[in-house]
């Protein structure tokens, strides 16, 4: 199949970018989203052009490297999958395909359609862990959970961390990505020594890394490719008010490490 | 900065203060519609003169006025806040719309809500402060016979320029003389264009309320399986289309009387 992208293009994150459009001519079908770019870019190599920069690493849907807003969804049109698991089938013929980076002040853009998300990596630092004593490993089955909730847990904890929730909200809020990391800890025993000073510092450092606010419009929920859902936002909200307003847990009480 | 101000500055207590503040604008909503659901009473407005007149002499009436009043400018106030960090948060835009799953209403809470505030500006000069503020109302005055529960209405004059109301009996009958709004609220639902944008103000209600009631709940982090059901049940077809017809048909069913004048 034939088809032609439309790709922001940008220097680095002092430059303006721009779209620039590129044919992709002779894809398979059978080709993943990003082993379509791999040809594009392996021919514009060839004329000694710029290969497209696009961040990836597993390429089966687990890292949460790959990102891409693809005809305005963040990782392409098909529900619950990451771009690097979008096949070329999904697309028509000859069709035309805006490709853009995650837009949001949190995430700058650092090369073409790559950008810098370690703003999620500072707010996983401010509290997105529990401490454990080091030493022998307790036996599984120690503490005992119901079934329910480690699976509610569990499916938390599936995000990956990919950013596709920032990108598609209309707010840029990142509370989708944070609120996973609160509650798959908040909802396990293991969990609860931290819970109210993990929500405040886990929130106060989202603020500060500039995200938007949320308005519960659920575009989120809806492009999360592992189905995170809204839920875990108002459990969020339910500890930090909890937190801030009835307990006496202070916002840095515990520093990672020390 | 002290913990409670910190709070209440995060993004979840800008959150928070909007979910609040709504939610009290809801319950406002029930109780306005009450009343004004005795302009439907077929009696020359004396029931609904009788409760405005009420409702601007009991003081603790007064004191929920003031928070309402409140309650609407720091609503305002913080989603536009919110709605420029919001735009912060996002320089450059995307290209192509985002097609992401989500309602319109939820979308265009900012344009719905501005329609909202521009809404209540015009009604609330239009009839709150008329009746305040404004001495251009004239007065009626219900004369009802106690024996056989007989009403006639007249009109009064009063004596002196800062006459409020009165409430007397003579001879078993209770003459009760307050300002006539009734007479307001014929003349304004008579024009078209005013009830026009009642109606679409009306429409606005719903949609903001569709998304707002339920979301204000997911602020809160109320959300729990058994009772999402009912909140959003109350959400759709409470707030969202109950209350906006009662108050649309008020405007409607004036305009219609009106015709047959």
């Amino acid at each position: 199949m034939n088809l032609t992208l439309k790709v922001w293009r940008q220097k680095n994150s002092q430059t303006a970018g721009k779209f620039v459009t590129y044919k992709a001519e002779g894809i398979s079908e059978d080709m993943s989203f990003l082993e379509m770019l791999d040809v594009v870019n392996e021919s514009l190599t060839k004329k000694n052009d710029e290969p497209i920069y696009f961040d990836h690493d597993c390429r089966e849907g687990i890292c949460g490297s790959c990102s891409l807003y693809i005809n305005g969804h963040p990782h392409g049109p098909k529900k619950a999958i990451t771009t690097c698991q979008l096949h070329m089938r999904t697309f028509k013929d000859g069709e035309t395909i805006t490709i853009e980076p995650w837009r949001s002040a949190a995430f700058p853009v650092i090369k073409d359609l790559g950008t810098d998300r370690s703003a999620f990596d500072r707010i996983q630092q401010a509290g997105g862990f529990i401490s454990v004593n080091t030493g022998g490993a307790q036996d599984a089955n120690a503490i005992l959970i119901p079934k329910v909730v480690a699976d509610e847990a569990f499916n938390s904890a599936t995000c990956i961390g990919c950013g596709a929730c920032v990108a598609a909200c209309k707010n840029a809020s990142a509370m989708l990505f944070v609120s996973a990391k609160i509650t798959q800890l908040g909802l396990l025993p293991q969990g609860q020594p931290e819970r109210y000073s993990r929500v405040q510092a886990m929130v106060a450092q989202m603020d500060e890394e500039g995200f938007g606010n949320c308005t519960n419009t659920g575009a989120c929920e809806a492009e999360c490719p592992k189905e995170i859902t809204l839920t875990n936002i108002a459990r969020m909200n339910n500890d930090f008010f909890s937190a801030k307003l009835f307990r006496e847990e202070g916002v840095h009480d515990h520093v990672g490490g020390e | 900065m002290s913990e409670f101000k910190q709070t209440f500055n995060s993004s979840l207590g800008k959150k928070l203060i909007m979910a609040l503040t709504g939610l009290f604008l809801c319950t406002f909503l029930i109780v306005h519609l009450g009343g004004n659901l005795l302009l439907f009473k077929d009696d020359q407005g004396f029931a609904f003169n009788s409760y405005a007149n009420f409702l601007t002499h009991f003081p603790p009436i007064e004191v929920i006025a003031y928070i309402l009043y409140i309650s609407i400018i720091v609503h305002a106030v913080y989603a536009l806040v919110l709605t420029i960090k919001n735009r912060r948060a996002r320089p450059v835009g995307y290209a192509v719309q985002p097609k992401s799953d989500a309602s319109w209403s939820s979308k265009n809470m900012g344009l719905l809500g501005s329609i909202l505030l521009l809404f209540i500006v015009i009604h609330m000069s239009d009839f709150w402060f008329v009746y305040k503020y404004d001495h251009v109302l004239k007065f009626k005055e219900y004369r009802t016979d106690l024996a056989t529960n007989v009403t006639t209405v007249g009109e009064y004059v009063p004596q002196v320029a800062e006459f409020e109301r009165s409430i007397s009996t003579e001879n078993n009958v209770e003459i009760v003389r307050v300002k006539d709004i009734h007479a307001r609220v014929q003349e304004s639902f008579s024009k078209l264009w005013y009830v026009a944008f009642y109606v679409i103000a009306m429409g606005a209600v719903a949609f903001h309320l569709l998304h707002g009631f339920q979301s204000a709940f997911r602020t809160l982090g109320w959300v729990h399986r058994k009772y999402q059901p009912i909140v959003y049940f109350f959400g759709t077809w409470f707030f969202g289309v109950i209350i906006p017809l009662g108050f649309a048909a008020m405007p409607v069913v004036y305009f219609i009387q009106s015709l047959s004048k």
